[in-house]
């Protein structure tokens, strides 16, 4: 797949002195779901913003669809709607003129079965001559999907799209962002929800304290990183672990009645066997056995606690 | 500076007007009502009493610098809110991220204010002649003035809009600064009627300048002469457009 956009060296210092983003790069590849992850304050909205050309970048460069976006600023753009983490709209405007509105202003002509065609996808026709004041939160961040959509962009920036909604409403966004896939537009995600990227992403880039830390496809990512935790349900409880399990990275739970043993699932030798084997020798019986494979967010603590660390 | 976006200006434009005809009834009523005291009470329980100046009724005198004082006011209130609501709603985003130039946003907003306040300026006008019979010399001059000073003060409005970080802010020049240097700059009196220093110091006031050409307009004379007014108009032009264009390249109160 071709590259939408390019990123190289991009660099933002406040006058304060702050550095929100440290030289990143990246490519986003046309057509993919990418979620970019990072703790409050990391530079996922810094990054966001300077695409979008909300704020300026100190150095670096960003071409949106092949154009630059400092030089032919109009043609990238043109390419990119977005959805701000803030719930901002006209109260006082109806859903329908504030969506032609949008279209306008990105420079496209009145087309008004387009207009109707996303509305009725974002199940807001009905609302059409509601004013927006009149919505409910969730329909509001429908409208300002609806308004980013309204001039057929390649690319849709979501930063935080479930950010405070219940969690019905999170799911119908992570449907609706799936059907938006299938119509070929690029999604750039930023949430600090892990869940929502290991549902919904292609790709995941995890930003911290203003350095692109890792970009991966999700599932290698899982595959590379993810431990995996074996839990051992014994017959009898113990009161201590026997030091003849030293070798094992283990740890007792539920009064003594469980052992829980973490390892690498990629590594040639996992331990798993061995530690079965010692626990007959030392006539410890088990009548349950079970695998957790870790999740994006144990991937992601452990990806920014060992950053702090260093 | 270029513009290519036709759609957005048209699209921001409309928005702005919507916006106006919302607040429609206030927005026209307040100008009638306004005007109408200011002739009852300036024009009728004063002005009966007052000898003509430099020929002119005063009811009749009064008129240049009344339409003037509420240009002044909404051209400025309709630039700086109009560009100042979408910072404080955050809607300024779709903006700000859009593919328009400065000079396409500047025509959009300031256009639309322009318009507003030459409505009012109409307005205006038309209600005066319900009180005074008023003859204006140089009709096309008058309504070019009305333009010029409407964009001028438009866009000194909008300066004020991206200035501004609060409501007070927005409010405190047109009202502790334009206010009192319209009600001196002579448009319920002329230039002429004070005595020294204050006479001198009076033409140090810029308005005086603005309220005197568009008072020439009318009568065919003013405080000063018209040349001296066109300056001024035309150096508040291109002190307000070079203030903007800094204001759009340095991304001022804009843009992170």
């Amino acid at each position: 797949m071709a590259s939408i956009i390019n990123i190289r060296g991009l660099t933002k210092r406040y006058a304060s002195g702050f550095e929100a983003l440290k030289g990143v790069d990246l490519s986003i590849e046309e057509g993919e779901i990418f979620a970019l992850l990072g703790p409050n304050g990391a530079g996922k909205t810094t990054m966001i913003s300077i695409i979008c050309g909300i704020a300026r970048p100190t150095g670096g460069e960003v071409q949106v669809a092949g154009h630059d976006i400092a030089r032919d600023y109009r043609g990238a753009r043109s390419a990119i709607g977005l959805v701000p983490q803030e719930l901002s709209t006209d109260q006082f405007e109806r859903v329908i003129d504030t969506v032609t509105f949008s279209r306008g202003l990105f420079g496209k002509p009145r087309n008004d079965a387009y207009v109707e065609k996303i509305l009725r996808d974002l199940s807001l026709w009905d609302k059409r001559h509601s004013k927006i004041l009149e919505l409910s939160g969730g329909m509001k961040r429908r409208v300002m999907i609806a308004k980013a959509l309204s001039h057929e962009p390649r690319v849709l920036f979501l930063d935080e799209p479930t950010a405070g909604v219940d969690v019905e409403l999170r799911r119908d966004m992570w449907k609706l962002i799936g059907e938006l896939r299938q119509t070929g537009v690029t999604i750039i995600l930023t949430t600090h929800y892990i869940e929502e990227a290991e549902e919904m992403a292609d790709r995941v880039g995890v930003i911290n304290r203003g350095e692109l830390m890792l970009v991966e496809e999700k599932t290698a990512l899982m595959k590379k990183l993810g431990k995996k935790t074996l839990t051992i349900v014994l017959i009898d409880p113990i009161a201590t672990l026997p030091p003849e399990l030293a070798d094992w990275d283990l740890s007792l739970h539920a009064e003594g009645q469980e052992i829980e043993y973490i390892f690498d699932a990629q590594a040639e030798r996992t331990g798993v066997s061995s530690l079965l084997r010692r626990l007959g020798d030392l006539g410890l019986g088990y009548k349950d056995l079970n695998t957790r494979q870790s999740s994006l967010e144990d991937i992601f603590v452990s990806l920014v606690h060992q950053e702090k660390a260093a | 500076m270029s513009i290519q976006n036709l759609r957005a200006i048209a699209a921001i434009y409309k928005f702005e007007l919507h916006r106006f005809r919302r607040t429609l009834l206030t927005g026209l009523l307040v100008p009638v009502i306004t005007t109408s005291l200011y002739f009852v009470v300036f024009g009728g329980a004063i002005g009966s009493r007052m000898n003509e100046i430099d020929g002119i009724p005063y009811a009749a005198f009064i008129v240049p610098g009344l339409i003037m004082m509420s240009m002044f006011t909404e051209s400025i209130f309709n630039a700086s809110f109009g560009i100042y609501m979408p910072k404080f709603t955050g809607t300024i985003y779709e903006l700000l991220s859009a593919p328009v130039s400065a000079a396409e946003t500047i025509i959009a907003y300031v256009g639309a204010a322009a318009t507003k306040s030459l409505i009012v300026g109409a307005i205006i006008f038309l209600t005066a002649h319900l009180f005074v019979d008023i003859q204006v010399m140089h009709p096309l001059a008058m309504v070019a003035f009305m333009v010029l000073i409407a964009v001028s003060f438009c866009l000194f409005g909008f300066i004020l809009g991206i200035w501004a970080q609060s409501f007070e802010q927005l409010q405190v020049i047109p009202l502790l600064l334009i206010m009192p240097m319209t009600f001196l700059g002579g448009a319920f009196y002329s230039v002429h009627m004070l005595a020294e220093p204050w006479r001198t110091i009076t033409l140090f006031n810029p308005i005086v300048y603005l309220i005197s050409g568009f008072r020439w307009t009318f009568f065919g004379k003013g405080d000063v002469g018209i040349e001296f007014s066109l300056i001024f108009v035309a150096g508040m032009l291109a002190l307000c457009l070079g203030i903007i264009g800094w204001m759009f390249r340095s991304g001022y109160r804009l843009k992170k």
